[in-house]
């Protein structure tokens, strides 16, 4: 646990002393900033953060991998992974740590985006339900794109390749219902259940949506249930111990 | 301290290294000199746990590298080759995190990072970014995380690579120093650094160790066959070599192929030659006076230094022949 903590605590450091969480932060503000703006202004529109949250879930997507592709991408260019496989460190000690970093520099990102919440109040009556479990919901999925945008790092030396694969699985997780939409039967349930949460119709400024049958609809709807905690979070596992294995893999070349 | 047994390592169907075998004693300083990609970096990631034998057995400490590598992982302090630095940390800030990722709680740390700092003259820079730092001083820091936790055994690839000369010879004489206190094992592709800082010479080649010796008798060993380099004028090739083989120290005597001396010979009419001698002066003042005998004109009479491929050569085709 020590360990874990060591490197997370070395990690959030490196992170607030180069640009990279400035600039995610930045771009996370501003268009988030622009959702909640654009869902709350008409007359009679709903005092919520729900264009806020589908504008976020959908940016997690790209925003994300950029957050976690330096990780470990950076340690094997640098040849730092050599060191840190030959310390006393065992490898999930080293995705954990880095992983909570990210999920830490995130979730000051997102706490950054909650004076949305307190402009909400000040000019309506939001309804509390919602606005709890969204926010739930958002971190539990920023854990799940964190962990597959840290896999996606794992791979290679180059950010760069960690950033499209990161973003890529994320996107194919997104448009999976584009796939089930022109299935039918069991198949389609399947890849339903994979449906990440984000939806293009978020770009429809009635409604900002999110993915009807995803894993999000019902946590922007204010209802918490046990299939989507456990789709966020077996991702995560999933991810991270796919990046533990990649780690152990490596010293079998 | 360090035992290897047997020990081969394969990537994928190429062999890196085969069927090793040999031992570091505590406080052994021991050299590891070979050409590039004879397996000295694989053998040495193999010792510190980075990477798995295929077969063989290698401990540390009396620990097993693959059942027990957490344990030899934590007595074991690596300087890879290419110095792995975090370059946007200051000195200070990387060297305490590699120190408690190597298990040293804080205040371990604050006591033994003054002294290290110390050791290796880095004072004036520990609030640097190390991404500021010359080579030198790279080298610098990357030997401070090894020694830092004050490991028992010392592994060090290449630790004098590209840095220049001056602090060439001040690494060299800091890990001779560190050399008084750990067991090490430093691997190296120049022969004289190794003969300066170790007591044992491993040479290994082609991923096989083909020698293991004191630095001097190693070269003494080399040295039964000195090469020089002889050019004369007025001679006929056959009767200088046969002149030549006729001296009992000769061992060899043959025309200088070598591109450069041929064509020089073309514009200044002389012949160049080879002549492998026993390594006594007797043998080269009998060549000198058997030329002047002959009525040759001597115009170059020159040793040659053996150079590292050369050793190599000869090290690896007198096995040959043993066999």
């Amino acid at each position: 646990m020590r360990f874990i903590s060591v490197i997370a605590i070395k990690e959030i450091r490196t992170y607030f002393a180069s640009p990279m969480a400035y600039v995610v932060s930045a771009a996370f503000l501003a268009i988030t900033g622009f959702f909640f703006v654009a869902s709350v202004s008409d007359a009679f529109a709903e005092a919520s953060i729900r264009g806020y949250l589908a504008g976020a879930i959908f940016f997690l997507i790209f925003m994300s991998p950029a957050l976690t592709m330096r990780l470990l991408a950076e340690e094997q260019k640098l040849g730092t992974l050599e060191l840190l496989l030959t310390s006393p460190l065992r490898e999930f000690e080293i995705v954990f740590g880095k992983f909570i970093a990210a999920f830490v520099t995130t979730m000051v990102m997102v706490g950054l985006s909650l004076y949305f919440v307190v402009v909400l109040f000040v000019y309506g009556d939001p309804d509390i339900g919602p606005l709890l479990t969204g926010l739930f919901g958002l971190g539990m999925y920023a854990a799940a794109t964190l962990a597959v945008g840290l896999f996606a790092s794992s791979l290679s030396s180059n950010q760069i390749v960690g950033l499209v694969v990161g973003s890529g699985i994320l996107t194919a997780l997104t448009i999976i219902d584009f796939v089930s939409a022109r299935l039918s039967g069991t198949a389609a349930q399947v890849l339903d259940a994979f449906q990440l949460g984000a939806s293009f119709s978020v770009f429809d400024l009635d409604s900002f949506g999110v993915a009807e049958g995803g894993h999000f609809a019902d946590f922007a709807r204010g209802i918490i249930s046990v299939t989507d905690i456990a789709y966020y979070s077996s991702i995560t596992a999933v991810f991270l111990l796919l990046t533990v294995l990649v780690l152990e893999a490596r010293r079998w070349r | 301290m360090i035992k290897i047994e047997h020990m081969s390592k394969s990537y994928g169907p190429y062999p890196a290294v085969i069927d090793i075998s040999f031992e570091v004693l505590k406080g052994e300083i021991v050299g590891f000199l070979g050409p590039n990609g004879a397996g000295k970096t694989t053998t040495m990631r193999v010792v510190t746990g980075y990477t798995p034998p295929t077969e063989g057995d290698v401990t540390v400490g009396g620990y097993d590298v693959v059942s027990h590598s957490l344990d030899v992982r934590r007595h074991i302090g690596y300087l890879p080759e290419t110095v792995p630095l975090y370059l946007d940390m200051t000195v200070m800030d990387y060297l305490s995190y590699m120190g408690e990722i190597r298990g040293m709680n804080k205040s371990w740390v604050k006591e033994r990072l003054p002294k290290v700092i110390d050791m290796v003259k880095l004072g004036e820079y520990r609030n640097t970014l190390v991404g500021r730092l010359s080579k030198g001083y790279r080298q610098r820091v990357g030997i401070s995380q090894a020694i830092l936790h004050e490991p028992d055994v010392l592994v060090m690839d290449e630790p004098t690579i590209g840095i220049d000369p001056i602090q060439v010879v001040e690494t060299r004489e800091l890990i001779s120093n560190l050399g008084e206190e750990h067991t090490m094992l430093l691997s190296s592709h120049i022969l004289p650094e190794v003969s300066a800082i170790c007591k044992r010479v491993l040479v290994i080649n082609d991923g096989r160790i083909v020698a293991d010796d004191k630095p001097d008798d190693l070269s003494e060993k080399l040295q039964h066959a000195e090469r020089i380099e002889i050019s004369v004028r007025g001679a006929e090739a056959p009767a200088f070599i046969n002149a030549m083989r006729d001296i009992s120290d000769v061992v060899d005597a043959r025309s200088d192929q070598r591109a450069s001396v041929v064509q020089r010979s073309e514009r200044e009419d002389f012949l160049p030659f080879i002549v492998d001698a026993r390594p006594n002066v007797q043998a080269t003042e009998t060549i000198a006076k058997t030329i002047i005998n002959n009525g040759w004109g001597l115009t170059n009479l020159t040793p040659l230094p053996m150079t590292l491929e050369e050793i190599f050569l000869e090290l690896t085709t007198e096995e040959n022949l043993g066999e």
